[in-house]
């Protein structure tokens, strides 16, 4: 086990060495931060004295390395807009997403488990059907349009819920205010999660009920519900793992849209004004952030994996 | 040839049945059990997703062991009918002297939900690619009254500066359609290349692609997309490439996947053995057998081009206006006022979008089952 939890690590490094070279390349390719200087009060020589001081005079690979150590030193750069340091704009502003995203997994979770296994277990019946067509449509509705259409209801019809923000300006912001805003982001990142959901856990269950083991415990009678509650779930945890592995790339992609729709000040908005904006190094900082973060998460997937099943060959 | 004798223990069960579609075809099994349970189990972590298939059966086999298995292979599959319990009470056809198309397509319509999508997808398709003729405005002609509500002259109401939202509609499907396409078609052949290479020459090659695809997909996708959008002049044909330039790594899994597995089968050894040139195994030997699972993924990253397109769109990053994709329709949505009085600007196009991903992904579903070897009957 050591051995393997070594080895996925030392497959990682190389990846997240990669990581950091992608992320440097597309910076560069946005182009150098000297253009914002340029115009007709600002000198050549001054544009030059900049250019030195930045190091840009410097070969690129040479670059790479100076951006690299201050990377490891935690310094992912500054904004160009507000010359704030992007990790302390990162660190402001990821307490909103990890509370949207974790409880939108949360949710969508506890919609798909219980839906996929129920699915696999009365496979063909008719509430298989409207369960897997149920999530068919939740894997094919656009976020931002259940978005709207959410906001349209109630918002605008039925007026029970905020639609932008996160507290309400003006008032003392409690819990149950914060709640409030988050019943309807919460809805849409969770219901397009669980559509996939949903039918990758019936399919890992419906693999799990043709297993010899559950006819040997069918076999040995006794009965439908412990062979299904007990013995057939406890196998599906591992399946269960893999979805929320994968589910980590697509709530950060998620959340950008969903977080600019409903204002949610989180990570999010923060990155699509920055894209607006064409604030490089914040928009960098965020992607390798979340690069890293869907790295270490799917090794960390696969790490959990392996000790959950034991039947996995682990070279 | 030679090498069909040598692939003869490709097929286990049931000879006659198995003879009789080979000469039909005229080459080895277009889809051989094997290769499809070698993609579920020694490609790595994604490929967990798709269902085990534990028997090597090919058509014809008895009654029992087909029921069992279409109950083993449906996992993921979605019928529009309940089939796959009780198959003895059905009519038999003759599906002796029938074809490997006869075969998909048969299988293909027993999906009822997905024959539906069929139908409303080629109305869709026609009626975008018939725009010009079916449209009754030019989409960015100032027609009629701004932003007024569904009329007679006007079925789905004008926007606010007074063009024509069916014909807008009209032409919107046309381009996010092609959007879609183009970029599944570039992305599925940088994802087979790559695939091909990983998987066929190993070793290095195969290290540095597969360690590329993690890093591409390390990037949560729609930010990697975003930006590229930033960069980039943000506009239909750079719409296109961004799309198609990010969503090749999971075809190139999953071909690699195939081709690790191909491999090792007797008839492509048979054909190094009888130094058959390189291009010739790779494109006419290993790739046809990996046609059909690549077929299905294709349709998935369709559906996904289509609904990244509309969100890229939504946030101002895709298509440009004047011109009208069904994301940047609905971008008009964000201001209040649209939002709450003036419906019929937002709701068609997002309908359309739902119905249109909709459509695709069933028949995408209808296909995985349609093509897939062990799928019974």
């Amino acid at each position: 086990m050591g051995k393997y939890i070594l080895k996925r690590i030392l497959i990682a490094i190389p990846v997240l060495i990669g990581i950091t070279v992608i992320d440097y390349a597309i910076m560069c390719l946005a182009g150098s931060p000297l253009e914002m200087l340029q115009g007709p009060r600002v000198s050549e020589a001054a544009v030059e004295a900049k250019r030195i001081a930045l190091g840009l005079d410097q070969p690129v690979l040479v670059q790479y390395f100076v951006w690299l150590g201050q990377l490891l030193h935690g310094n992912l750069g500054y904004s160009m807009k507000s010359y704030q340091s992007v990790s302390s704009m990162i660190g402001s502003h990821i307490g909103p997403t990890l509370l949207l995203m974790g409880v939108s997994l949360l949710v969508s979770l506890l919609l798909a488990v219980p839906a996929g296994i129920f699915s696999a277990i009365h496979q063909y019946s008719k509430g298989d059907y409207a369960i897997v067509t149920a999530s068919f449509l939740g894997s094919s509705v656009p976020g931002f349009f259940l978005s709207l259409l959410l906001i349209y209801i109630f918002t605008v019809k039925l007026g029970w819920l905020p639609s932008s923000g996160m507290t309400t300006l003006g008032t003392e912001s409690g819990a149950g205010d914060v709640a409030k805003h988050m019943v309807m982001p919460v809805i849409v990142l969770a219901f397009s999660m669980a559509g996939s959901n949903i039918r990758y856990i019936r399919s890992a269950m419906l693999e799990i009920l043709q297993q010899d083991y559950l006819r040997t415990a069918r076999a040995k009678g006794i009965g439908r519900f412990r062979v299904n509650n007990k013995h057939a779930l406890r196998n599906a945890l591992v399946p269960i793992i893999t979805v929320i592995g994968m589910e980590i790339p697509v709530l950060f992609g998620g959340a950008v849209i969903i977080e600019q729709v409903f204002s949610w000040p989180g990570l999010g908005l923060m990155t699509m004004s920055a894209i607006s904006n064409r604030d490089y190094p914040v928009i960098m900082g965020v992607c390798l952030l979340s690069a890293i973060v869907v790295l270490v998460a799917n090794l960390v997937t696969d790490i959990l994996y392996a000790m959950v099943d034991p039947t996995i060959q682990l070279d | 040839m030679i090498l069909r004798k040598i692939d003869g223990q490709f097929y286990n069960r049931d000879m006659p049945a198995v003879n009789s579609l080979r000469r039909r075809f005229g080459r080895k099994s277009a889809f051989s059990a094997e290769v499809i349970e070698g993609y579920d189990e020694k490609s790595d972590g994604k490929s967990r997703k798709s269902t085990k298939i534990d028997a090597v059966q090919t058509r014809g086999t008895d009654e029992n062991s087909q029921d069992q298995t279409l109950d083993v292979n449906n996992g993921s599959d979605f019928k529009g009918n309940a089939n796959g319990k009780n198959n003895g009470g059905r009519k038999r056809t003759d599906i002796s002297s029938e074809s490997y198309l006869q075969t998909v397509i048969r299988r293909f319509r027993r999906h009822h939900l997905a024959t539906v999508s069929l139908i409303i997808l080629a109305v869709i398709v026609g009626a975008a690619l018939l725009a010009p003729v079916v449209a009754p405005y030019d989409p960015n002609d100032i027609a009629g009254p701004f932003a007024g509500a569904p009329s007679k002259e006007f079925w789905l109401g004008t926007d606010q500066i007074g063009r024509d939202v069916l014909s807008r509609l009209l032409y919107a499907t046309r381009i996010s359609l092609l959007v879609g396409v183009m970029a599944t078609l570039i992305s599925t052949v940088i994802g087979v290349l790559l695939g091909l290479v990983a998987g066929y020459f190993g070793g290095v090659a195969d290290m540095v692609i597969m360690r590329f695809t993690d890093m591409v997909m390390s990037f949560p996708y729609i930010l990697l997309v975003l930006v590229a959008a930033a960069i980039f002049k943000p506009g239909q044909w750079n719409i296109i490439l961004i799309l198609g330039f990010v969503d090749w790594p999971g075809i190139a899994r999953l071909v690699r996947g195939n081709v690790l597995n191909l491999r090792e089968t007797n008839f492509v050894k048979g054909n190094i053995v009888a130094g058959m040139p390189l291009r010739h195994i790779l494109f006419s030997e290993i790739l046809p057998n990996t046609v059909a699972p690549i077929l299905v993924y294709a349709t998935s990253v369709l559906a996904l081009s289509i609904l990244d397109e509309a969100a890229l769109s939504f946030l101002g990053q895709g298509v440009q206006p004047p011109e009208a994709s069904l994301g940047n329709m609905l971008n008009g949505a964000q201001s209040l006022t649209v939002l709450t009085t003036q419906p019929w600007l937002w709701i068609p196009p997002g309908l359309l979008i739902v119905v249109v991903v909709m459509a695709i992904n069933f028949i995408g579903d209808a296909l995985r089952d349609a093509l897939d070897p062990n799928g019974g009957r």
